[in-house]
């Protein structure tokens, strides 16, 4: 028996949670309907169960003979829209009545769901969902318009260019005839092979009904009255309760564990020894902390990472940074850089360190997992970036088939780049304890936990050179990042099929959109064993912090202005320079404010043009920063949900703003210092600036939108610090005694 | 020890070590998951609650303290319908991840009962007890504003 039959018998459906973007209701699937099999629902079948998937007309979507209209989602929901976003798009092409429809998760199958701009993988992340999906989405969809419209022709005898198509109906102009598509699917053929769809065959913009207007996320009526599900909301009969002490660096194992303390706690029931901690399993939450805070644990010394300390360690790649005599690991090499350099007329230098900092989703980390008695067999409930990494990490763990997971998943209470790592040990966690006690176990993670086992944006430190010519225009580029590897820890996967490119840290020092004719762009990995992630912005963040503060200071000091600067850097790029002329005039930047410093910043965010301008003023006495207002345009080519845009560029302004002024993580003999939000300080309404956002629509393909203006954020607060006070601020976060330091 | 108490109006008994914290016991016990964990000290308001009409961190709440009280959750704010302040939050598309907003709205609801008309100072002084990690603190701000005026 697997742990799936045992759900079914205990009376528990399966979690393929279905919303209605009509009566904007949640729906249960029960028992036996796989995601988008329309013959499960007892609807007619518009694509019958083929023993060849090729004979489906794709797997997006399903055709009921009632109208109701199933499309998957293959991308997870984290807040960022993407539940919506993607069956909107397909909907749009099939020209279906969004009422109607009705969302499925995808099933975890990476060659029919995976995202073509994420190496086929369905993997949540990197603001790529929409434009990774944006082609096979659309032809999807225009697939399921074309076998509708054939079915039509065919039943009426007319020629298919005689027909049109209204929402979820076919029409016949000359005739006024109309089948609806529920009508169609009760007597509709597909043929063998699906059709082909070319480009120029899609919708224009112009054509779009759904696409650039704002329908309502189909989960948001549940996230305001509780009944929205996140893994950690999960209860199961005879279900169990989790919790785990991890070693206080990555790679440590325990070495004595003394769990008398913890088993004499009612409630405790078992205390498990793992590789990489020690588990206590319990019948009540409280049991397992209690449990878990009793264990007295020794720790083998034998793990890279102790010893490190993180104030230490900027000294330490501050100096790889500068040694210009230690070649790094190129990532952007256009030209000749060092022989322009040597031809400058006027070279400046800069440094630039980011802390390393957490991504503090809300929810903190936690799983539920059902291990079948005989270990054969396991079903998981949990809120990840990656569904098929989820299967095949539980599936590696317990040495089965990745065909014998069954992934529930769940919504995502905050993602930020921490649930996508290759290994997902939260959600091993519970599936090891499950396998243990040969029932349901929840583990959750407490927030102290979730801080000091997380994987982090890395420390990093930037030096910067920059050569110009007698013009004073920008010839030669160089940015070398010294700092912890990411890619090759959160999935040495990925890492080895892109060529050992260490993506995750190195993004964003590339400057494809600034005319500068020599660049070179290179890493000095900081092999330290810290624990590392992908964090919202990814390299973005720390890479454009430097660029952005540097070319700001390289105006200061050349007498140039920093936004004609970025203006003649942006001569090829019209987009940018529309971007910065919107935000120039939305702040009225020229207006100089008494007291006050207006700091300006550009970035193309893989081809999303940003320009901000921040307002701040400084204390000099506490060297505390305010930020009054904070405006900011964007362009991401086609909104598909401008509402939802601009709602993720506030939200990644907010984000940015924390990372810029407060967020930091620092270490001591590797351990995590911080704890809690006491001493992770992520922002409040009080510290939140007005934010004027303007969207600036463009009819391209569209780029992401999820985390944009994060890395904008710093670099124009530190434009706007040395406005208002002459200080030059250059290590994020600007804490007080940093901002002191400047000044002084 | 057994404690007695009021949920969403209906009369409850719960047996749980006196100290256990009243959101553990609301989430597991009573499955009333709609009011979350977020830090456990008070510090994010995930876990609003109101207990005689005040709002409380029931992360820190021990359960022995709601004795005899009457504590209300999301899921009793406005049972069947979404209430004007719900719909405000719907109107403005607040919710992101969705985590946080429990406790969001059981905060503002606590607010627009003792202040019918408060001021957009007076909101976030009184929201920045609650943390939202998706940064939709203007829209919270919105939303608030349009449930004091839209009644």
């Amino acid at each position: 028996m697997t742990a799936n039959d045992t759900a079914v018998r205990t009376g528990i459906t399966r979690r393929e949670f279905m919303i209605g973007a009509a009566g904007l209701t949640f729906g249960v699937l029960i028992e036996g309907c796989a995601a988008h099999r329309s013959e499960d629902r007892g609807g007619a079948a518009l694509a019958p169960a083929p023993a060849d998937r090729s004979l489906r007309v794709n797997a997006w979507a399903s055709l009921s003979t009632d109208g109701t209209i199933y499309i998957a989602s293959p991308a997870v929901e984290m807040g960022q829209g993407s539940l919506t976003a993607i069956p909107l798009i397909i909907a749009e092409e099939m020209d279906a009545d969004w009422s109607r429809v009705r969302i499925v998760p995808a099933a975890p199958d990476d060659k029919i769901y995976g995202n073509p701009g994420f190496r086929g993988l369905m993997y949540t992340a990197g603001s790529a969902t929409v434009t990774g999906y944006w082609d096979v989405a659309r032809t999807f969809g225009a697939q399921v318009r074309r076998v509708m419209l054939e079915n039509a022709a065919r039943s009426w005898g007319v020629p298919i260019a005689e027909l049109d198509t209204e929402p979820s109906a076919v029409v016949h102009a000359g005739t006024g005839r109309r089948l609806s598509y529920g009508e169609i699917a009760a007597f509709a053929q597909i043929s063998a092979v699906a059709p082909a769809i070319k480009p120029e065959e899609l919708k224009r913009p112009d054509q779009y009904r759904l696409i650039g207007k704002d329908v309502m996320r189909v989960e948001l009526p549940s996230k305001v009255n509780g009944a929205a599900q996140y893994s950690i909301d999960v209860q199961l009969p005879g279900m169990l309760y989790g919790a785990v002490l991890r070693g206080p660096v990555e790679g440590t194992s325990p070495v004595t564990i003394d769990d008398a303390a913890a088993r004499a706690i009612p409630g405790v029931e078992r205390v498990v020894p793992l590789s990489f901690g020690v588990g206590v399993i319990a019948a009540t939450p409280w049991a397992a902390f209690d449990g878990k805070n009793a264990l007295k644990v020794t720790w083998s010394r034998r793990a890279r990472a102790f010893g490190h300390d993180s104030d230490r360690a900027i000294q330490t790649y501050s100096a790889a940074a500068r040694d210009l005599g230690r070649a790094g690991k190129p990532w952007d090499t256009q030209g000749d850089a060092p022989a322009a350099m040597r031809s400058a007329a006027t070279v400046y230098d800069g440094e630039f360190v980011c802390d390393y900092t957490y991504h503090a989703q809300m929810e903190p980390l936690n799983s539920v997992a059902a291990v079948s008695p005989a270990g054969d067999a396991c079903e998981i409930w949990c809120g990840t970036q990656s569904q098929t990494m989820a299967v095949g990490a539980v599936a590696k763990a317990l040495g089965i088939a990745p065909e014998k997971v069954k992934l529930n998943l769940m919504l995502l209470g905050g993602g930020f780049g921490r649930r996508g790592h290759r290994d997902e040990e939260f959600v091993i966690d519970s599936v090891l304890l499950s396998k243990e006690a040969k029932r349901p176990v929840k583990v959750l993670w407490t927030r102290e936990d979730d801080v000091r086992n997380g994987r982090f944006r890395p420390l990093s430190v930037h030096y910067l050179r920059a050569g110009l010519d007698q013009s004073g225009r920008i010839i030669a580029w160089q940015h070398r990042v010294a700092c912890d590897e990411i890619s090759a820890f959160q999935d040495p996967v990925r890492y080895k099929l892109g060529g050992e490119r260490d993506f995750l840290a190195m993004a964003g020092s590339e400057l494809r959109t600034y005319d500068i004719a020599n660049r070179l762009a290179e890493q000095l990995p900081q092999e330290t064993g810290i624990r590392t992630s992908s964090l919202r912005g990814i390299g973005f963040g720390p890479n454009k912090f430097a660029t952005e503060a540097f070319l700001d200071e390289i105006a200061a000091r050349h007498g140039l202005d920093p936004v004609e600067l970025r203006l003649q850097l942006l001569r090829n790029t019209p987009r940018g320079q529309a971007v910065v002329r919107a935000v120039v005039e939305m702040s009225d930047y020229r207006r100089a404010r008494p007291g006050r410093g207006l700091g300006f910043a550009f970035i193309d965010y893989s081809g999303t043009m940003v320009a901000a301008v921040a307002e701040v003023s400084v204390d000099k006495a506490r060297g505390d920063l305010t930020v009054h207002d904070f405006w900011l345009a964007i362009d991401p080519g086609i909104a598909v949900q401008p509402d939802n845009v601009i709602a993720q560029t506030e939200s990644s302004i907010v984000y940015g703003l924390g990372l810029a002024l407060t967020e930091r993580i620092s270490f001591k003999d590797g351990a995590v210092q911080q704890s809690n939000f006491f001493d992770y300080r992520v922002p409040r309404l009080h510290d939140v600036p007005e934010l004027h956002v303007k969207l600036m629509s463009t009819p391209n393909r569209p780029t992401g939108v999820g985390q944009m203006a994060t890395p904008v954020v710093a670099p124009a607060i530190a434009s706007a610090v040395f406005v208002a006070s002459g200080a030059r601020v250059r290590h994020t976060p600007f804490l007080r005694e940093r901002v002191l330091a400047a000044l002084a | 020890m057994a404690i007695d108490f009021i949920v969403n109006g209906k009369p409850v008994s719960v047996s749980a070590p006196a100290d256990t914290r009243l959101l553990w016991v609301l989430r597991e016990e009573l499955k009333l998951t709609g009011t979350r964990f977020g830090c456990g000290a008070g510090q994010c308001g995930a876990c609003m609650v109101h207990i005689d009409g005040t709002r409380m961190f029931s992360c820190l709440m021990p359960v022995a303290g709601v004795q005899g009280k009457s504590v209300t959750t999301i899921e009793g704010l406005s049972p069947g319908r979404l209430n004007g302040l719900q719909q405000a939050w719907i109107a403005e598309s607040v919710p992101q991840c969705g985590y946080c907003q429990s406790g969001q709205i059981m905060s503002a609801a606590a607010l627009l009962a003792a202040n019918p008309h408060p001021s957009r100072d007076q909101i976030k002084d009184h929201m920045n007890a609650n943390l939202c990690r998706c940064g939709t603190y203007p829209r919270i701000v919105r939303a608030i504003e349009r449930a004091a005026r839209e009644g």
